[in-house]
């Protein structure tokens, strides 16, 4: 075109006019031009208007290729990545939680959670009622949550739902419509193992139980992902992985399902039939300190907690501490025998049948006249305990408590464990010195007093209690001295034989030891009446135990209240049940004896195991005990 | 004869001989050629910024159709019968324009269509091309350079339908129009002083036109354009992303199909005014270059032939089609480049759109039609 527009300007100036030939540029003859309109101002324009392309070309090369200039190429091209590139969380998947089988007993499943942007919702206003349908909201509501809402940009509109129901409402394609993916959890064992599990709030994070304490460990990390959004903020593709997702560990608790289930079903039928408050069983692994089961009454549905009680929620096995009564007996007595003022053999006279302490008069609901240590335990005499008590120093009674895991924490993490109060002093009230022998003046909760005797079922070692499986049997300490231990075994032993506190304890096919307790609870201005908590505690088989059982019923209000006649049947059916589960060698003995009984006697007992391990309504008939002072 | 000496007169063969099929076509084959190319990289181009949508791509190739159709009815149109009956096309158009004022439909609140029995059309369109006409035959009967007296009444002819389309409203196309019949005036060899003088009134005159003559909508446009950032949601989102789209592309593009910014929603009228924007991140430089390349070849090619043709009227309406289609160009790449403001231009051949584009097809036609005219020059030999 500069070589056309110079020969323009040579032309001009000759005033000779080339005409150009034909097209194609074939040969151009020298012609002048006979049209007058000149073609320098045809080639002046054209020169005018190639500059304007110039400006235009370097303004585009400006902005798309050359660097360094304020708002180039480089700011653009992070503009165009800003406005598509999203960074979005990848949830990760929470841990599973299993029992020691591997049965599940917390699950996440994959869910769909919808959510709007209501500002963009605002302009589609028509589409609203369709939506309220497929989320099946109520209209009104829908449009009156959207108004509380109508300048954020952010709204749950539906959490967890199935992703082929979210899909569903995606597919209608309403503008502002989102759904993000979520992990929700699942109980299968809902309300058997509720309040050891615990539960996870919507944002996946542990609120109770193990899933709190162990939130850390179950819930991963959350992962990053780039992806490319669309203006109407659908996502259009993944582009790059920022970070993947942790997946959160599975935890494998000790408790047994099969226990679990056994447990939970015993300890709520004899909450039905004793119309109790509350209740609570333990199971421990008296070889690995395992907690085997652990049960309340009352529960709940972690998979629907809409209208749960917060009390209902209470882990009390393990929460709550309460002054462990007639239980303690067997401790006192051993601090006795271990401090070398009794023996086995020493006898103590309880004439006549009470005995006054510090102004306290403490009985016995007989007189049983002159009895060994073995009668004491077997009778749970009062004024028996007292007696061996009173001479001894109490600090010794307290060390004995000590050592077995009163007052300290059982160390297993679960969130509100309680420590128990141990209280000790410079100098003991006689009072307080007595009360302690027999269980009253200090607290400890189930699970300790579960600890307390698989002490001496393990001949005085006392090994840590564990919520989770351990994967070899710790060694543990020997706190109380072995002949010491089992001595009071087979002391514990008459317990549940004919003449003692927990016949109804006894099993069919092991023999078993425990002790009964019955305590006043404490109400306004000092211990209530008319309201006790029944225990039983013990273990089995005697000869090689393989299981602590506590079972503690609160408020019994069925008339009965003794803790050999409410709780002691409890303790028969789960220590039975659960050494079957076991596969516990019944003790031959035993089963003769019973084999015996039975001929004479003909109403046996449903067997444990004939109905699957759910919770069923099961009709267990309990018979009538002539009343037995336990205290 | 030998062979040699029949090659050396082949070209003078060639030249004489008084007509070719392509002539007798009354088809210029260069620019014809480079018309295809473009309008096939035109549909390349769209295919990706509707959104890989076949639909606006089937349709824009019917247009093309039935604009190569109408180019070459309109190339064997007699130039002498044009020149005669330019009133009446001319006259012919601005009564539609009136038409429109009164019984037009529109969208957008502007009201630009005439609407025949379901057929809706635009009289402006027609403008474009009836005015470079009428100002070329009215001008190639008078005295070059023009006296004043014709000049006024050029000014007058240009000034009509301008205003009418103004009224639409609908700037952009009225400005158009205007430029090209003062283009017109100025290849016919406007005098200087009327030239500055002219320059010398619009200066005066700037400050009440923006305070007075603009819409609100058309002073926001411009004060956009200065600052796309103090309205970045609204008037200044087409330009933000437009720029955000051109300058993400780079020196080799995103790749076709792979531009976030058209394929993504965020890029505004990308199939349409836009377009280039999409072409600029997909393609980027590169593409930029090679389309700007062919329209400077089709605009060479164009000059040619206005300078090449041997009779007023003719030269000066191939000029003034050339360089309106210049126009045409410099607006919509400078508007999506956020170089001029935003006005409804479509970019030649490459946007999606019926109406422009049949009547740019009408100019080529003219311009094969002027390109192909008989040399009366030969005859006068």
């Amino acid at each position: 075109m500069t070589k056309q527009a110079t020969s323009a300007k040579r032309e001009r100036k000759s005033k000779v006019e080339n005409a150009s030939g034909a097209l194609g540029g074939s040969a151009r003859s020298r012609l002048p031009d006979p049209v007058r309109v000149p073609r320098w101002r045809f080639y002046s324009v054209a020169v005018v208007l190639a500059a304007l392309g110039c400006v235009i070309g370097w303004h585009l090369a400006s902005i798309q290729v050359l660097p360094g200039t304020e708002r180039g190429y480089e700011f653009l091209q992070h503009q165009g990545q800003a406005r598509t590139l999203r960074s979005e969380k990848i949830n990760a998947y929470r841990g599973l939680i299993t029992d020691r089988n591997g049965v599940p007993m917390a699950v996440s499943t994959p869910l769909s959670s919808l959510w709007v942007n209501p500002q963009i919702l605002n302009n589609y206003q028509d589409r609203w009622g369709e939506l309220a349908k497929n989320v099946r909201m109520k209209p009104a509501a829908l449009a009156d949550k959207l108004r509380r809402y109508q300048s954020k940009s952010f709204m749950y509109l539906s959490r967890h739902l199935p992703p082929a129901e979210a899909a569903q409402v995606l597919d209608l394609r309403i503008p502002g419509v989102y759904a993000q993916e979520e992990y929700r959890r699942f109980y299968p064992s809902a309300e058997v193992s509720a309040h050891l599990v615990g539960f996870t709030d919507v944002d996946d994070q542990g609120q109770e139980g193990v899933e709190l304490a162990f939130d850390d460990w179950l819930s991963g990390e959350s992962g990053a992902k780039h992806v490319v959004k669309d203006q109407k903020g659908h996502t259009i593709k993944e582009v790059g992985l920022v970070k993947s997702a942790e997946p959160g560990k599975s935890l494998r608790l000790s408790v047994d399902m099969r226990l679990q289930y056994l447990a939970y079903r015993a300890l709520k039928q004899a909450v039905a039939d004793e119309n109790a408050k509350s209740a609570s069983a333990v199971v421990l692994d008296t070889r690995t300190g395992e907690v085997l089961a652990m049960v309340n009454q009352p529960s709940y549905n972690p998979n629907n907690r809409r209208n749960i009680e917060v009390s209902a929620t209470r882990n009390r096995a393990i929460t709550d501490q309460f002054e462990p009564g007639s239980t303690m007996k067997p401790f006192s007595v051993m601090a006795a025998m271990e401090a070398g003022v009794v023996t086995r053999s020493t006898t103590i006279d309880t004439t006549p049948g009470y005995v006054h302490i510090g102004g306290k008069t403490f009985l016995d609901p007989v007189n049983y006249g002159v009895m060994d240590l073995t009668k004491i335990i077997t009778k749970s005499s009062q004024v028996g305990t007292t007696k061996v008590a009173m001479k001894m120093d109490p600090n010794d009674i307290r060390d004995m408590y000590f050592r077995v895991g009163l007052g300290q924490s059982p160390g297993t993490g679960f969130p509100g464990e309680a420590v128990g109060q141990l209280p000790s002093y410079n100098r003991w009230a006689k009072v307080v010195h007595a009360n302690y022998s027999f269980g009253y003046g200090f607290t400890a909760s189930a699970l300790q007093l579960a600890q307390a005797y698989s002490v001496i079922a393990n001949d005085g070692v006392k090994k840590p209690v564990s919520l989770l499986q351990v994967e070899s049997e710790p060694s543990g300490d020997q706190v109380i001295p072995r002949p010491v231990t089992q001595d009071m075994k087979s002391m514990l032993a008459t317990v549940t034989e004919k003449g003692g506190t927990g016949t109804r304890a006894a099993l069919e096919h092991y023999k078993t030891a425990g002790k009964s307790g019955t305590a006043h609870m404490v109400g306004k201005g000092g211990y209530a009446d008319d309201r006790y908590r029944s225990f039983f505690a013990g273990f089995a088989p005697l000869d090689d135990p393989r299981i602590v059982v506590v079972v503690t019923i609160q408020e019994p209000r069925s008339g009965k209240y003794f803790g050999g006649e409410v709780a002691a049947p409890v303790f028969g059916k789960i220590a039975e049940g659960a050494l079957r589960v076991l596969n516990v060698a019944p003790d031959a003995q035993v089963v003769e004896e019973h084999r015996t009984a039975k001929r004479s006697q003909p109403s046996g007992q449903p067997s444990f195991f004939q109905q699957p391990p759910f919770i069923q309504d099961t009709k267990v008939d309990i018979d009538r005990l002539q009343p037995e002072v336990v205290l | 004869m030998t062979a040699g000496d029949f090659l050396r007169r082949m070209p003078d063969a060639d030249f004489r001989r008084p007509t070719n099929l392509w002539r007798r076509l009354h088809i210029d084959p260069t620019l014809l050629m480079l018309l295809m190319l473009l309008t096939g990289f035109g549909l390349v181009v769209l295919y990706s910024a509707s959104g890989t949508d076949t639909h606006y791509v089937k349709r824009q190739m019917v247009f093309f159709g039935l604009g190569y159709v109408g180019m070459f009815i309109v190339a064997q149109v007699n130039l002498q019968f044009l020149e005669r009956w330019a009133w009446w096309f001319y006259i012919g158009g601005v009564v539609l324009l009136v038409c429109v004022l009164f019984f037009g439909v529109g969208a957008k609140g502007a009201q630009r269509w005439l609407s025949l029995g379901g057929f809706r059309f635009q009289p402006s369109e027609i403008m474009k091309v009836a005015t470079p006409i009428m100002i070329a035959a009215y001008l190639c009967r008078r005295a070059i350079p023009p006296r004043f007296k014709h000049i006024v009444v050029t000014l007058v002819l240009v000034f009509v339908p301008t205003i009418l389309i103004m009224r639409q409203p609908d700037l952009g196309t009225s400005l158009l129009i205007a430029m090209s019949g003062l283009i017109v005036l100025f290849l016919a060899g406007l005098g200087w002083r009327y030239i500055f003088g002219a320059l010398g009134i619009v200066l005066a005159s700037a400050w009440p036109m923006w305070r007075f003559g603009l819409h609100e909508y058309q002073r926001t446009r411009i004060l956009t354009l200065l600052d796309p950032e103090a309205d970045k949601l609204g008037s200044g989102w087409n330009i933000i992303q437009s720029k955000t789209a051109i300058g993400s592309g780079g020196v080799h593009g995103k790749g076709w199909l792979n531009g976030t910014q058209s394929q993504l929603d965020f890029l505004p009228e990308s199939h349409t005014d836009f377009i280039i924007a999409v072409l600029a991140e997909e393609f980027g430089l590169v593409g930029v270059l090679a389309l700007i390349g062919l329209y400077v070849l089709i605009l060479g090619r164009g000059l040619l032939i206005a300078v090449s043709s041997q009779q007023t009227f003719s030269r000066l309406l191939a000029g003034s089609i050339t360089f309106t289609l210049f126009v045409f160009i410099f607006v919509n790449i400078g508007m999506v480049a956020g170089l001029l403001p935003v006005v409804g231009v479509p970019l030649p051949f490459v946007s999606h759109g019926g109406t422009s584009l049949l009547t740019l097809m009408v100019g080529f036609g003219l311009l094969m039609a002027v390109s192909t005219e008989r040399k009366r020059i030969n005859l006068n030999l």
